[in-house]
């Protein structure tokens, strides 16, 4: 679904409110290969401090679902770069599954990751994504067996998500060991494009990714902390940050 | 494993692996004699079971209705039924080769009940408690730091139960390795509603052969105070192929269901998926959590345990609701008339029971699950009834 290297871009919509979440796509259009907008949600369990924040806020500022479609259908006004929607399961489960997906792909959306839907409890959520040509990217991680990272390659319509550590989502220093080996086996296993996601903050690791062997790297939670210190005004930092980061495509 | 349509394991697929190797040793050990020898010691000498059915004689002569029993799971060591749970998922880690233990806490019972095991075991603890509620409930902050354990506040969200719940899965998905994750109710992904009814339903084994003996029959109703549901699910466990026992549950209808301020999800709630669950849960329209109120700490969770749901919706058990101040009623009633204070969510179970026994005959039977025991709650209490203590009741 997208050009190779990928520059993958996160940012959760509605943070600090859904007008400036439109001003932020535009500005990731221009150096993202895939934008990843998140849902925000009560309890996102699965994310570090960084991204918690985010959710806070969009929650905060009173974000609904729907303005999420909205700002997703406003932003294909203008681009026509894959957005993937990131989400937990309840809020798609709570609009019923397929009239969650049937709206977000009319809006726009190309793909959605379920962050807490693993393959067992999917299949109605597949069969619906089948019926709307909805792309789905389902998450492996370093401790899943051969075995099941090929049911996640099959079940995997757009890309593969491949976290880089255990643990939360949230900038590190260093990228872990377990990212590489991770990557060495999803190669030999896996059909579908590779993402690597979690802890990827910088450059560097962007490059060392790329060069391992990746499709396309995610970085959420170092943009995140831009939006959280500058809000509204964090368009120029985040353009130094994101030419900082595309300069890692080139190896 | 599901119960019906509900739980299942709706984890990020870090959790997989270690929910596998957690299923596939419980399976496991739940029948080697070696491991059942071993949870009976600790039960019988260490927490003090089997614990008594009493007959509460006084206030069932006040209430002129149903005879009614109490369960005293308060009698336990640490003062409530969280211990049965405990001491089992413990000797569970430590079999698995595990040597630390993580937990949530509300209220801090299910955190002293962690750390009590954690000493008795030679595990490690920390325990995820919502920074509101370690203010709130410093005297358990300080138990559990007695008791050997670490209480690490959590700032996240709305800083109380729920939120506790998703900062110990955060630590669990870095930490699975060396790290259990025991879970203080019959909540959470697969298998821990199945391994924590498990573990209490030593509660529901015992009241039934106790009743038998008492009475020569099996009660007409049984009835427990549900937050998560897990000395619940205890009781009515070994009662449920027996049709002629009403199972009924109680939950906080905190200052009113029609307020917004409560915790009742069977009640008041939808259908959801959190904390690893389907099951159900207060939420708004878009599937975001809400935010709950009850007087006891150990009901305040937004969600319930999925077989909970599941007897809900097949009908086997009914679920009811009550206040704060019929709780704050009862608590002081068999203070009174029985020398017994019930822990303020015990307090949910009895004040229903007390109104359900009025409408009953004299030679029907109640058992009224006694979860814990109130001196936790003296502060709340006193603070609730505006009463110092040179002034009468």
């Amino acid at each position: 679904m997208f050009r190779k290297p990928a520059l993958i871009t996160f940012i959760t919509a509605g943070d600090p409110n859904i007008k400036a979440t439109l001003e932020f796509l535009l500005t990731l259009d221009k150096y993202s290969e895939v934008i990843e907008l998140g849902i925000p949600f009560s309890d996102p369990m699965a994310d570090g401090k960084a991204i918690q924040k985010a959710n806070v806020r969009a929650l905060k500022a009173g974000t609904k679902v729907k303005d999420v479609f909205n700002v997703v259908r406003e932003f294909r006004e203008h681009s026509e770069t894959p957005i993937v929607l990131m989400t937990y399961y309840n809020p798609v489960y709570r609009r019923g599954v397929e009239r969650f997906v049937a709206e977000a792909k009319e809006s726009g959306v190309n793909a959605m990751i379920v962050v807490d839907l693993p393959l067992e409890e999917a299949g109605e959520y597949l069969n619906v994504c089948e019926k709307y040509e909805m792309g789905t990217v389902f998450l492996a991680a370093p401790n899943t067996p051969d075995d099941r990272l090929r049911m996640i390659d099959e079940a995997s319509s757009a890309f593969v998500y491949l976290i880089s550590l255990y643990g939360t989502t949230g900038a590190r220093d260093k990228l872990s060991q377990l990212a590489f080996d991770l990557l060495n086996r999803a190669k030999r296993v896996c059909s579908k494009p590779l993402a690597v996601g979690f802890g990827v903050s910088k450059a560097e690791h962007v490059r060392e990714l790329i060069k391992a062997g990746a499709d396309g790297v995610v970085v959420g939670s170092a943009i995140v902390d831009i939006i959280g210190k500058y809000g509204e005004e964090a368009i120029d930092p985040l353009e130094e940050k994101l030419k900082e980061l595309r300069s890692g495509l080139i190896l | 494993m599901k119960f019906g349509e509900f739980g299942g394991q709706f984890v990020p697929e870090v959790l997989i692996p270690p929910l596998k190797e957690l299923e596939k040793a419980y399976e496991r050990l739940k029948d080697d004699e070696e491991f059942k020898k071993e949870l009976d010691y600790y039960l019988r000498n260490y927490a003090g079971r089997p614990t008594p059915l009493y007959f509460a004689k006084n206030l069932t002569e006040k209430l002129g209705g149903a005879k009614i029993y109490l369960k005293r799971e308060d009698l336990l060591h640490s003062g409530a039924h969280k211990i049965n749970n405990t001491i089992g998922q413990a000797l569970l880690a430590k079999k698995m080769g595990k040597t630390r233990l993580i937990a949530e806490t509300g209220a801090g019972q299910h955190g002293v009940a962690t750390a009590i095991a954690g000493a008795l075991l030679g595990l490690k603890v920390d325990v995820y408690m919502g920074a509101e509620d370690v203010e709130r409930q410093k005297m358990n902050v300080f138990r559990m730091k007695l008791l050997g354990a670490e209480v690490i506040p959590v700032h996240s969200g709305s800083k109380t139960l729920k939120d506790a719940i998703n900062e110990a899965l955060r630590d669990w998905v870095a930490t699975f390795e060396y790290t259990h994750y025991l879970i203080g109710s019959v909540v959470g992904p697969h298998p821990y509603p199945t391994m924590v009814r498990d573990f209490q339903s030593v509660i529901g084994r015992e009241t039934k052969r106790q009743i038998l003996e008492l009475e020569g029959t099996l009660p007409d109703a049984i009835v427990a105070c549900v937050g998560g549901g897990s000395n619940a699910i205890g009781i009515f466990h070994p009662f449920i192929e027996d049709r002629s026992v009403r199972l009924i549950g109680v939950e906080a209808a905190g200052k009113g269901l029609s307020t917004g301020k409560h915790s009742a999800s069977l009640c008041a709630g939808e259908k959801g998926v959190l904390h690893g669950m389907l099951s159900y849960f207060l939420q708004d329209e878009d599937g975001q959590i809400a935010t709950t109120h009850s007087i006891a700490a150990g009901l305040d969770y937004p969600g319930v345990g999925p077989e909970h749901a599941w007897l809900k919706e097949s009908g086997r058990a009914e679920y009811v609701a009550v206040t704060d101040d019929q709780a704050l009623k009862a608590f002081v009633e068999l203070s009174k008339t029985e020398g017994i204070l019930p822990a303020l969510e015990s307090a949910h179970a009895l004040a229903y029971a007390m109104e359900l026994a009025k409408e009953m005959n004299n030679d029907e039977i109640i058992v009224v699950n006694l979860s814990g025991r109130g001196d936790k709650d003296l502060g709340i209490v006193m603070e609730a009834l505006s009463c110092s203590v040179s002034q009468p009741l």
